[in-house]
């Protein structure tokens, strides 16, 4: 059973996020800079907005972050998704560079379901830090852990 | 420089029935709602030399000037981002007739949305960026997208839910007026909405477009000519697109401002070609698929301060006989059709002739989706 049977979505890589995703699955959490510039940028992308160079490297975050937003879908969702809901979705925004956000899922531990988490405990602020699990389809994707 | 200010009209508009499930093709509904529109006018479909939709529209250019007998055509545009191209169409046959590329306009939506599928349905049909940033943690729908947007938004500045319920109800009691809406004869309640399933928290279920089955159409023709039309000219004052420096679209939760979205960009170019300001709109159609984009809305077309969108709702500020007058025709709760509703509805008040007349209107702001690049219109009688 694939995982579009099952209505779980992997990512559907591009050359520009390749290098982040190779890098998840060390278990690095890295983002796009500009070789020239210095200037970190998510989406990744060729070019970069700030100075126009088009030479990157992609530099390792702390990982940790706090929750810039979050929702909890409910049904009607795709059926990977429903079984779990209400789950939590959330942007995190990184300690190291508050302006680049990532969208994922607090979770009780790196390979637990996205409803692990009582939503109770989430708020916006909230420190999280970062965790790698392999997601179906054999993508290694991050998930965030509540700082104690 | 040339302008566009009052250089053309809005001469014609028509509609089908809006309904959860129409027999009839997007097609046929199409050229019914631009057959209405022609006839509303009292143009003769052979005299149509130019046609402007959106994407996501599945009846192109080709189908519809060969299936109403349309002449030949000099102009036609497509304009993205689904909801956020309603009021660009117009907008491109503005300028087109303006500047002598063609001489009778035909903008049209046509959905069937109500019985169709839903776009977030088909799992393969992600874009890979951003797609790839989002979709897999479970980021799946627009309203989780734009969910995402409000939280952020409530917890910045104070908005409320019931800043969110003001908004469904002054849409809805509009609605209750309008004997062609969805949600004619159908009141909502505050307790209805505090006690509904959510969405996506922090969005219920009232705070959500309808999908509707259904099509409109609007003629748009130079102003000397839309003065020899059977209805009284709705010129077309001032018009703008927006799509902001490091924009991202509906997921836009990367740039330095999130919340400042594509009304912010539309607003300065649609104020800047205009004679008037947000203080002189008497009537408003704001783009409603998800109650926050009107706050957001609020603020960035002027009509209130950064941040004070939830505030402004309060006292009845959008009802009828308030500050102002919201979405006269039912917004979401007259159809969903990808916000063509409130061009027409724009059109109505500026006739005298809406089911939920302000009195005495003269001038109207339309805008299109919220949250995604955008366009918006300023109509005046
Ligand atoms: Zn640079």
């Amino acid at each position: 059973m694939t995982d579009s049977d099952i209505g779980y979505l992997t990512p559907v890589i591009d050359e520009d996020g390749a290098p982040f995703w190779q890098y998840a699955a060390r278990g690095q959490l890295r983002i796009q800079a500009c070789a020239s510039c210095d200037e970190l940028r998510f989406p990744p992308r060729p070019c970069c907005p700030h100075c126009r160079s088009f030479d990157s490297t992609w530099r390792r975050m702390s990982g940790r972050g706090r929750i810039w937003s979050y929702v909890l879908p409910h049904p009607p969702l795709l059926p990977g998704y429903a079984e779990q809901a209400p789950y939590n979705a959330v942007v995190v925004e990184l300690a190291d560079a508050p302006r680049i956000r990532l969208v994922g899922n607090v979770v009780a531990a790196a390979d637990a379901p996205l409803n692990s988490v009582d939503p109770e405990l989430l708020s916006v602020g909230a420190p999280v830090r970062v965790a790698f699990t392999a997601a179906s389809g054999g993508v290694t994707v991050p998930r965030w852990l509540l700082e104690r | 420089m040339a302008t566009l200010k009052d250089a053309t009209a809005i001469a014609g508009i028509g509609q089908t029935a809006f309904a959860k499930h129409l027999p009839e093709s997007e097609k046929t509904l199409a050229c019914r709602a631009i057959l209405a529109a022609l006839d509303d006018a009292g143009l003769d479909p052979a005299e149509v030399d130019a046609f402007a939709s959106y994407t996501m529209e599945e009846t192109d250019e080709v189908e519809i000037a060969k299936a109403i007998g349309a002449g030949d055509v000099t102009f036609f545009s497509k304009v993205g981002y689904g909801g956020g191209g309603s009021c660009a169409t117009v907008a491109h046959l503005a300028a087109a007739v303006a500047t002598g590329q063609a001489n009778v306009g035909v903008a049209w939506r046509s959905r069937k949305r109500g019985s169709g599928p839903r776009p977030w349905k088909n799992t393969t049909a992600q874009l890979p960026t951003p797609g790839q940033w989002t979709r897999p943690f479970g980021l799946l729908r627009p309203a989780d997208e734009i969910g995402m947007l409000t939280r952020r938004y409530m917890h910045e500045y104070g908005a409320t839910r019931d800043h969110l319920f003001n908004v469904a109800l002054a849409c809805r009691n509009r609605a209750n007026q309008n004997p062609a809406a969805i949600m004619y004869e159908r009141p909502l309640t505050r307790e209805t909405y505090m006690t509904s399933r959510w969405i996506s928290e922090p969005l219920c279920l009232f705070d959500n477009c309808l999908e509707t089955d259904g099509a409109l159409a609007c003629v748009v023709v130079g102003a000397g000519r839309a003065r020899d039309c059977r209805h009284r000219p709705v010129y077309v004052h001032s018009v703008a697109q927006g799509l902001p420096a490091q924009h991202h679209g509906m997921v836009n939760y990367w740039n330095d401002d999130p919340l400042a979205g594509p009304a912010w960009t539309a607003a300065r170019r649609l104020w800047k070609t205009a004679d008037l300001g947000p203080q002189d709109v008497d009537v408003a159609q704001i783009y409603d698929a998800f109650t926050p984009l009107v706050p957001l809305s609020l603020e960035g077309y002027g009509f209130c301060g950064r941040g004070e969108g939830g505030p402004f709702t309060e006292g009845g500020a959008l009802e009828i006989g308030g500050r102002l007058p919201l979405n006269t025709g039912g917004g979401l709760s007259e159809a969903y059709v990808h916000g063509f509703n409130l061009i027409n509805e724009g059109v109505k008040q500026l006739r005298g002739v809406s089911t939920a007349q302000v009195p005495g209107a003269s001038t109207c702001l339309v805008t299109a989706g919220e949250g995604v690049p955008t366009s918006a219109l300023l109509l005046r009688s």
